[in-house]
């Protein structure tokens, strides 16, 4: 049984109202940064720890705070990015839903850690009833004296406000979510400047996760080096895993990166396995834009290690044979699922969401999902999937905000995973249309290469 | 001892320029000149903010300055990377920049309905340039292409939004040049489309410019649709004295007809400065004052060598040797037809012409 540090107290009855969050520790760690400790020191706390920004990228946190330029007489901001759209990725709703206040109070010492006396929520549209949430425990954190002027007598003054989107996934882009929130067209800026220096309203601004302000609460409360002892290497505390798919117990999960993909999918604390007794095809750990990984590769790295639910794990071997962690949207596919049709779903999100800002994005993502389309419903051609590489190569990279790259990354990992799934779809177009490829060969155990010397 | 420069040397293309702190890579390879300036689509010097979106202008940077030599991992947008000193870039000596530009150029054209027989804008138009410079021969595209409406945008300017490609220099000029903008990109992605606020109509005085800084044929004037081909015009520099505008213009002439007004160009497609502010000229110039006696004709507009405008103004030019016999071991090649035995198409001086050129122009019989 892991260590939980955000989820412990989640399934407290009313912990969504103040007094019961109050009771049971909450707002600790606002007192113990605001009495005792400078803003310095508590970025240097959250340095200490070792965490890293959750939200899909995995910056380094306390790094990114202390980026933060810090010129005279110019506002400072908080901007919590809560425009969870990636397909997949539910965990930051889990934690404002039902622990609101954990979000509140994790705002309220990093404003102070960073000076930034006015702090935003940008939450996506859809997520239309949260906001309700969060205005009722601002208000409660409000009326108790944890926000508003001179906060328990500091002389720091905070206040949060929620601004919703509406409804665009670029807007989960910092940049286009700092245009957003200033009330323009969200498109992504052309950086550099980035945010660190000028950021909303030109101003130095912070932009992080919900879960990774969050996990700045557990922090402060138990101290940087503790929660560094959390967790294997580089990947340091725990993990919001949100799960879904073909699998037993889709749902939120915290889990501390030591235990193993495996153990994660198939142990009953976690996923329970496979549902209706089918088995694992493929996987893609960490939302709709990381490659995809056939479960041989999924579950032992090239080298034949087992991986490791943990950034460095994941990525182990490279876009070659492995993935990434990124916000944690943990999609399980069964065997049967089709990998082809599963591919243009992504491709037409990609294509619908993009901002149509710069070409190759605009034109590269509909172009691919039309070929897609052709392959899937039996029309492709076997060119059709050099074509495909060659378009997801071209966009990849070449574009000002990482949607690019989200959008080329899945095609790119499901041809090189699954190009005879792909070519089976030209060669038995006919029968492609009955029924699906299968699990194949892709749960085989992959050969290993023996170490170089 | 001399004062330590202050100037930026940066390295593009293997030949060292130096430059003012606070210049963008591009603006040093304009410097340069020639080849090793990046095309550009959006970046327009003149408008503030502009660039960072087609990426034709991507360029490698093999090492990011002297203190920190360090390559960039992705191609950047050389419009939008300012210059450090020791910085090294390859622009056309960079296999990779040059895969990059093409699949741009594929991008561009890829729902671009390559018009251009019907589109006032060719001859002049960047994309066709950037089409032959930097694309491929075909396309690999097998899908219908998007289109959308022509609209009305103004008693001055049609809108072919099928023809754009989204380079967002006309709210640009919307924003610097005049009061209100009434027109931006509505909707995202390929569906993304320049439009009014609710079918209004762009009436500011400089919104003319639109039509001048649009790199494809998507902002046309309406007052010159389809009246001519720029190629049989004549440029002529002319100015007046305008109360709201340097009066700096090109007259685009047929005989003695003035069919057109533009702002003068520099030599990379943009309005020219003088006295360090943009040549911008005014509606009233641009669509009013169409007859010689409006203006002072100060001679001939220079125009690039290379370009299709320029054909028909060298009179004299050496004919190129006939090769096809000596190619073919001394056999005449059999001609299914010879039009020069029933047309004088190669013959007639359209430019010289008053009038559009028709097919009896060319009959023989009829001269």
């Amino acid at each position: 049984m892991g260590r939980k540090l955000l989820l412990d107290k989640a399934h407290v009855e009313n912990i969504r109202q103040y007094d019961v969050y109050r009771q049971n520790g909450g707002y600790r760690s606002v007192e113990k940064a605001l009495k005792s400790m400078s803003p310095d020191a508590v970025t240097e706390e959250v340095k200490k720890s070792g965490l890293r920004g959750r939200g899909g990228a995995g910056f380094p946190t306390g790094m990114k705070w202390s980026f933060l330029a810090k010129p005279e007489g110019v506002p400072r901001y908080l901007v919590v990015n809560a425009d969870e759209s990636e397909p997949g990725t539910f965990k930051d709703r889990y934690l404002m839903e039902f622990i609101p206040h954990l979000l509140i109070e994790g705002m309220i010492v990093a404003s102070f850690a960073l000076g930034s006396t006015r702090s935003y929520i940008y939450i996506r549209g859809e997520y239309a009833w949260i906001v309700g949430i969060l205005e009722q425990a601002i208000a409660e954190a409000r009326q108790n004296g944890w926000l508003g002027k001179n906060i328990l007598g500091s002389g720091f003054d905070c206040d949060i406000y929620v601004q919703r989107g509406a409804g665009a996934y670029i807007c989960g882009e910092e940049t286009a979510l700092l245009e957003s929130l200033e009330g323009k067209r969200g498109n992504p800026r052309i950086k550099p400047p980035f945010p660190a220096v000028k950021g909303l309203w030109d101003c130095p601004t912070v932009v992080n996760n919900v879960e990774t302000i969050s996990a700045v609460v557990p922090i402060i409360n138990e101290g940087g080096d503790e929660y560094a002892k959390i967790g294997v290497g580089r990947s340091t505390g725990t993990k919001l895993i949100s799960a879904c798919g073909n699998i037993k117990k889709p749902g939120v999960y915290e889990i501390d990166m030591t235990i193993s993909v495996e153990e994660f999918i198939y142990s009953d604390e976690y996923c329970g396995g496979i549902a209706n007794g089918k088995r694992l095809k493929a996987c893609i750990p960490g939302g709709s834009s990381v490659p995809i990984l056939p479960a041989n590769l999924l579950l032992k790295t090239a080298k034949g290690e087992k991986r490791i639910m943990n950034y460095e794990s994941l990525s182990d071997g490279g876009f070659a044979t492995g993935s990434m962690m990124g916000s944690g949207g943990f999609i399980v596919l069964d065997e049967d699922q089709c990998v082809v049709r599963h591919t243009y779903t992504l491709a037409r999100f990609y294509r619908h969401e993009s901002c149509g800002q710069c070409s190759p994005c605009r034109e590269g993502t509909g172009w691919m999902e039309k070929i897609l389309w052709n392959l899937e419903s039996g029309k492709g051609k076997s060119s059709d999937i050099d074509l495909l590489w060659d378009i997801q190569r071209k966009i990849e990279g070449n574009t000002i905000c990482p949607l690019g790259d989200a959008a080329a990354w899945p095609v790119a990992a499901a041809i090189r995973h699954f190009r005879d799934e792909f070519e089976w779809h030209v060669t038995n177009a006919a029968e492609s249309q009955t029924r699906n490829f299968g699990l194949a060969h892709y749960a085989n155990e992959l050969p290993v290469a023996p170490a170089s010397v | 001892m001399s004062e330590p420069s202050k100037l930026f040397k940066v390295t593009i293309d293997n030949i060292t320029v130096e430059v003012e702190p606070g210049t963008t890579i591009l603006m040093a390879a304009r410097k340069i000149g020639g080849d090793v300036a990046p095309p550009t689509m959006c970046f327009y010097s003149k408008l503030k903010g502009s660039g960072g979106k087609c990426r034709t202008c991507l360029v490698e940077v093999s090492a990011g300055s002297t203190a920190d030599p360090r390559p960039m991992p992705k191609l950047v947008a050389s419009c939008r990377t300012n210059v450090m000193d020791g910085m090294i870039v390859k622009n056309i000596t960079s296999e990779r920049v040059l895969d990059a530009r093409a699949g741009v150029v594929e991008f561009l054209l890829l729902n671009h309905p390559l018009d251009c027989p019907i589109c006032d804008q060719a001859g002049e138009c960047h994309l066709q340039d950037l089409g032959y410079e930097h694309g491929k021969a075909g396309t690999r595209y097998e899908f219908k292409r998007r289109t959308f409406e022509k609209e009305d945008i103004g008693p001055y300017i049609q809108l072919h939004m099928t023809r754009c490609i989204l380079c967002y220099r006309c709210t640009y000029v919307a924003d610097q040049l005049t009061n209100n903008r009434v027109h931006g990109v509505l909707e995202r992605g390929d569906h993304a489309e320049i439009s009014t606020y609710i079918s209004k109509s762009i009436d500011s005085e400089f919104s003319g410019n639109m039509i001048d800084v649009c790199p494809v044929g998507a902002l046309t004037d309406k007052t010159f649709r389809f009246k001519n081909r720029v190629w049989f015009t004549k440029p002529v520099d002319a100015h007046r004295d305008c109360p709201t505008c340097c009066g700096k213009v090109t007259l685009w002439q047929r005989g003695d007809d003035v069919l057109r007004v533009t702002a003068r160009k520099d030599e990379w497609g943009e309005v020219q400065s003088y006295d360090g502010k943009p040549g911008w000229i005014c509606n009233t110039c641009r669509f009013d004052k169409k007859h010689t006696a409006d203006w002072v004709i100060e001679g001939p507009t220079k125009i690039d060598r290379h370009s299709v405008i320029s054909q028909g103004h060298y009179v004299g030019l050496q004919q190129p040797k006939e090769t096809v016999q000596a190619v073919m071991g001394g056999r005449a090649p059999k001609l299914l037809m010879d039009i020069h035995s029933v047309s004088d198409v190669n013959s007639v001086d359209i430019s010289a012409l008053p009038g559009p050129a028709t097919s009896k122009t060319f009959d023989k019989k009829n001269q």
